[in-house]
């Protein structure tokens, strides 16, 4: 084909009509505004659409998590930290994999490879979780596998070195990070952080590139100082463990205070949980049976009766009381001496724990002046130590008061404390007459007290429970070479559907040492199933043991000869029972 | 006129050109930083599972445990404590 040719052929179709190169004229213009239109209404007009289009490919929120706060006890050491874990994820439509690398998938979250393959070909799911809160290490073998559609989330998990010897006193968090029991849960404001999150753009293969925004700066929790001594915590943990396992116990409890601030050294019981564990215990073994469980007190009591007897000053310390023959029927009821004495005076009243001494003395006063003097020394109260779920006890109003009720609970039945009430009341007769405001928390300041008694009571008090671990009082086995011990023992039937039973709690509260008191120890022993069930016999030692151990911790120096002295044998131990 | 013009253009064009570098300039020291402040954290992580390591190992129950099976110690009975007085009448403390 050449030139000529064809434009010999074209010209013979030149006589179109005009109008057509018109109309295709019109048409392309119509075209052109329309596309020039639906510019300006998309670029100008209606532009939010496209922008967040653009800005979802390209923008995102990341969230910044904030540290949980650590708790520390008084020295630093930590007993509950959060670290990363990483929490294995799957989005099964995405997920290409082959058996061999299910198999190993399988061995590194744990599961049977079975498992993990129904998990990844459920497509009728988007994201599901093959392993929650897996350690670093573990995470760094599944992203070697590199399986696509396979992920991590970085998530934080509490540690508690302590574990169950900590575990009541600090509680744990659930798998999201709220507290839940025990500190964690008290002081859950402080402890937990709040999240921020910032605006960024990340670039195709997700790295941030550009920092748009910060939306809401995080906010770490901050960190806990409690008042805990690790080491006395740990000492306290083990002795009441043996204690309750060697006397065949339902279980057990002990409290360390500082005797001068109020602060709580040690606070333990048995049976106890590992707090790291995911499976949590039932609920008997998850409370923290010296705060949430109130118990009749039993003799422990008896101290803050006669104190409230000497302030009125009805009687003396050595006032002799009739305790005749150890029987004293009040109402009808009568009252039983474990040793019975024809006469004892105020001082021995308290060394042999007569409980018709005490019930004579209790009579003797006003119930309103007994129940004066039971209330201010903070029974029937919470004691403000903030721990979730504490028990108040009960102290009964004394206009309800019948005699026989009055003397029962001038020797602790009728009446129901916690364990750290009954050690905070200790704080009275260990401080010239205060009472001491409990705390968790370590403290920098002097403690402020509330005076209950005058300090010659305290002291003469003091005194007398001095008499308990002689020998001739209920609780030899409470001494402490080295140093001088006042305590109170008490041996309480168990109360079951409103009749006394012969299941008994038995308890020791002690100072020491008693020329300048730094410690009080409170020990309580549930239902001991042994032989003894005394609580010389069944508490004292644990006294006298943690005590001990706690005072040489403390460097405290001694006020008591150390050489040549007559260890105590059960032999001098008078029996007690109310 | 028109020289200036060329002039403008090529200005403006430098002008784009050097947004265009300070730009990708910025993304890289950004990223820069956020590798850093990933590492830091990583360090902070490090040194939150160090110090639990070391809290874990430190265990007073743990560290008793030791010392009773492994060395053989014993807590000493409260007879079998002899306390040392120096010249000037002071307990030794343990």
């Amino acid at each position: 084909m050449n030139y000529a040719t064809n434009t010999i052929q074209t010209s013979g179709q030149i006589a179109l009509p005009a109008w057509r190169s018109r109309v295709l004229f019109v048409l392309l213009l119509a075209g052109l505004a329309t596309l020039l239109l639906r510019g300006v209404y998309l670029q100008g007009i209606h532009n939010g659409f496209l922008q967040q289009k653009g800005d979802a490919r390209y923008g995102r929120v990341v969230e910044i998590h904030a540290h949980r706060g650590m708790i520390t006890d008084r020295d630093g050491e930590p007993l509950a930290v959060s670290t990363p874990v990483e929490s294995v994820w799957a989005s099964p439509g995405d997920v290409e994999v082959s058996s061999t690398q299910i198999a190993q998938l399988a061995q590194i979250v744990g599961l049977s490879a079975a498992e993990v393959k129904s998990k990844l070909t459920d497509t009728s799911r988007e994201f599901v979780y093959l392993k929650r809160q897996l350690p670093p290490e573990q995470a760094a073998k599944v992203v070697k596998l590199a399986i696509p559609g396979v992920s991590l989330q970085r998530e934080y998990r509490r540690y508690y070195p302590g574990g169950e010897v900590t575990s009541h006193l600090i509680g744990f968090t659930d798998v999201d990070d709220n507290g839940q029991e025990g500190i964690e849960f008290a002081l859950q404001a402080q402890l937990g952080g709040k999240a921020g999150s910032q605006q960024v753009i990340k670039d195709r293969r997700g790295f941030i590139v550009e920092d748009v925004a910060s939306l809401r700066a995080p906010k770490a929790g901050s960190n806990i100082t409690l008042s805990i001594d690790s080491k006395i915590q740990s000492l306290a943990f083990r002795e009441i463990k043996q204690a309750v396992e060697r006397n065949k116990a339902k279980g057990g409890s002990i409290v360390v205070l500082d005797a001068r601030t109020g602060e709580v050294l040690a606070l333990a019981n048995w049976p106890s949980y590992n707090s790291n564990n995911r499976e949590k215990p039932n609920v008997s073994v998850l409370r923290n049976h010296a705060v949430t469980d109130q118990f009749e007190p039993g003799s422990t009591m008896k101290p803050f009766t006669i104190a409230t007897a000497l302030e009125t000053g009805n009687i003396k310390p050595n006032t002799v009381i009739n305790t005749a023959g150890g029987v004293f029927t009040v109402n009808g009821r009568t009252i039983h001496d474990t040793h019975p004495e024809r006469s004892l005076t105020v001082a021995q009243v308290i060394q042999k724990s007569s409980n018709v001494g005490t019930a004579k003395i209790a009579l003797s006063l006003p119930p309103e002046t007994l129940w004066k003097g039971l209330n201010e020394s903070g029974f029937g109260s919470l004691t403000g130590s903030e721990f979730p779920g504490e028990a108040p006890g009960k102290l009964r109003d004394f206009k309800t008061w019948r005699p026989i009720e009055q003397a029962t609970m001038s020797y602790g039945n009728g009446i129901s404390v916690n364990l750290l009430q009954l050690a905070r009341a200790y704080t009275i007769f260990a401080n010239s007459g205060e009472l001491m405001p409990i705390t968790m928390l370590k403290q920098d300041v002097p403690a402020v007290g509330v005076k209950v008694y005058s300090n010659a009571t305290a002291l003469a008090v003091r005194d007398m429970m001095e008499t308990v671990v002689r020998p001739g009082g209920t609780a030899p086995l409470a001494q402490i070479t080295g140093y001088r011990v006042a305590g109170k023992t008490g041996t309480a039937h168990k109360l079951e559907n409103g009749k006394y039973i012969n299941h008994y709690v038995a308890s020791f509260v002690g100072m020491a040492p008693a020329s300048n008191p730094r410690l009080i120890v409170a020990v309580m022993i549930n239902d001991p199933g042994g032989r003894d069930y005394y609580g010389g016999l069944v508490a004292a030692p644990v006294f006298s043991t943690v005590m001990g151990a706690s005072l040489r911790l403390l460097s405290v120096p001694n006020d008591a000869p150390l050489d040549n002295v007559m260890h105590p044998t059960t032999a001098d131990l008078i029996g007690e029972e109310v | 006129m028109a020289r200036l013009n060329v002039l403008l253009l090529i200005v403006v064009i430098a002008c784009a050109l050097g947004v265009v570098t300070s730009q990708h300039k910025a993304r890289k020291l950004f990223v820069e930083l956020q590798k850093e402040k990933d590492r830091a954290q990583q360090m902070d992580v490090e040194w939150g599972q160090l110090q639990l390591e070391q809290g874990t190992l430190a265990m007073p129950a743990r560290v008793e445990k030791l010392a009773s099976r492994q060395l053989q110690m014993q807590m000493p009975q409260s007879g079998q404590i002899r306390y040392i007085r120096s010249a000037s009448g002071v307990v030794a403390q343990p």
